[in-house]
């Protein structure tokens, strides 16, 4: 029910009731989108989208920077060979 | 698709549960909240890539799950009436109430329509200005600025024939609710992103110091799901109970204040009976008095109507982490998604509907089989 996805912005208008109002495009499928909670949002932003409603523009710095963490563990994932045995398995609970 | 498929990655991932394998060095319960995380981790089995003892547990956060049998049963006393179109999302449709189910209206003559957008219905409403469009507003935080804004639209453009039954849910209340039962064995939480993309997380904080318990907002992708939880139990491993955002490419501390200015013109907080779990104080929302007029609930009168739960159902107890679906005798056997006994069951996103829909019932209980990555 909180799905939301994200899509990239390919219009905004204003609509004949005055909403801020746009399309936008979510991996090849365009749908409206209102757009008054994101006042910023311009043509060729990516905004997160539910039920027809932009909630956040998604920081495309953000996204880059939660990556790098997730590759730069990778590269220390590398170096540690992995322990396949769960440490705890002898344990109980507390 | 740009910021969805990048967070699927493997390779990634199996390093992430690497990571957690090492971090881990005793058991730990954690719960997800909402109920889109619990449908994709189930669907990409990520709670069976977990060390043995790192427990992930399902949450409340399905809001079509908790809306309350008395709140279905009301809408569909509003849905028959003649004059009235009844709009909702396509999730509630097949929710049975006391007697059957919007589908089933439906196909006896009721105007039902399904609605992508809340907003949709003012299109509706100005098309038939002689019926009363109605629509069944449910939903967390994170739908509450969608079901806000035709409210407010209506009364600026004057649209007299727009009202919604409101059954809006919070999710604070709820984690305290949780944390404050005896039963309770959750000690951290995957915090739900997309109710945060729209409150914030600040009013989790004091949550996260009452308690003791390490909160991470946590997005809903694989790799959100595992690094949410390599945060969680990293924080109780090193004994810190502190809210950590995960997802921070669409949340931000103070969440999105323009939509929460409009939600808090809107409506006003209640006490709301969840369905399975019963009343929690102040977990709720509803129309402020300024919008009465587009308030089915007023303009409709219905009474309360008593309703009751099969006994065998533990949908409560699933929705507040104490039980897993497997647990159930009814599970897969009497209930099913086409024959749901109880709020876990009725929606896609509730913990037993997820664990059916994913073969689950077909399998040995999780004990049994071997966890590997």
């Amino acid at each position: 029910m909180c799905l939301a996805i994200p899509g990239k912005v390919l219009e905004v208008e204003t609509n004949g009731e005055g909403v801020r109002m746009g399309r936008a495009n979510f991996g090849g499928i365009v749908k409206q989108v209102c757009l008054e909670y994101t006042p910023d949002v311009t043509k060729g932003d990516y905004v997160l989208v539910h039920v027809g409603f932009a909630l956040s523009k998604v920081d495309e710095e953000e996204a880059a920077r939660t990556y790098r963490l997730l590759e730069e563990l990778k590269q220390l994932g590398e170096l540690d060979a992995p322990d396949l045995q769960p440490p705890f398995a002898n344990q109980s609970p507390p | 698709m740009k910021f969805l498929d990048e967070y699927r990655s493997e390779p990634l991932a199996k390093k992430i549960v690497e990571e957690i394998r090492r971090t881990v060095t005793r058991p730990w319960v954690l719960m997800e909240v909402c109920g889109g995380q619990t449908h994709s981790i189930v669907k990409y089995g990520i709670d069976r890539l977990l060390p043995e003892g790192l427990e992930l547990v399902h949450g409340p956060g399905c809001p079509v799950c908790v809306t309350s049998l008395e709140m279905i049963d009301k809408a569909h006393a509003i849905a028959r009436k003649k004059d009235v179109i009844f709009c909702s999302f396509g999730d509630m449709l097949r929710v049975p109430g006391s007697d059957g189910d919007l589908l089933i209206l439906k196909s006896r003559g009721a105007d039902i329509r399904i609605v992508y957008s809340p907003i949709d219905c003012l299109k509706i409403a100005r098309a038939n200005p002689d019926k009363k469009v109605v629509f069944f507003a449910i939903g967390f935080e994170t739908t509450a600025p969608a079901n806000a804004m035709p409210v407010w639209q209506a009364r600026r453009q004057g649209i007299k024939n727009f009202s919604i039954l409101v059954s809006h849910v919070l999710v604070p209340p709820s984690i305290a609710s949780i944390l404050q039962s005896p039963q309770n064995r959750v000690q951290g939480f995957l915090g739900p992103g997309h109710v945060c993309t729209v409150m914030g997380y600040h009013e989790y904080e004091p949550l996260a110091a009452r308690f003791r318990v390490p909160i991470v907002i946590t997005g809903f992708e694989p790799l959100d799901l595992l690094q949410g939880t390599l945060m969680t139990v990293r924080q109780l491993e090193e004994g810190r109970a502190e809210v950590e955002n995960q997802y921070p490419r669409v949340v931000k501390r103070e969440g999105n204040r323009i939509a929460r200015d409009l939600v808090n013109k809107v409506f006003e907080v209640c006490d709301r009976k969840w369905r399975g779990v019963g009343m929690i104080p102040k977990s709720g929302y509803k129309l402020r008095w300024e919008f009465r007029e587009h308030d089915a609930e007023r303009l409709f009168e219905v009474k309360d109507i008593d309703t009751q739960e099969p006994a065998i159902c533990i949908s409560g107890l699933v929705l507040r982490g104490v039980k897993k679906p497997h647990d159930c005798p009814a599970f897969g056997k009497q209930c099913t998604p086409d024959h749901p006994l109880g709020a876990t069951m009725v929606s896609a996103e509730g913990a037993c509907a997820a664990y059916y829909a994913y073969g689950r019932h077909l399998q040995l209980p999780p004990k049994q089989e071997a966890v590997s990555i």
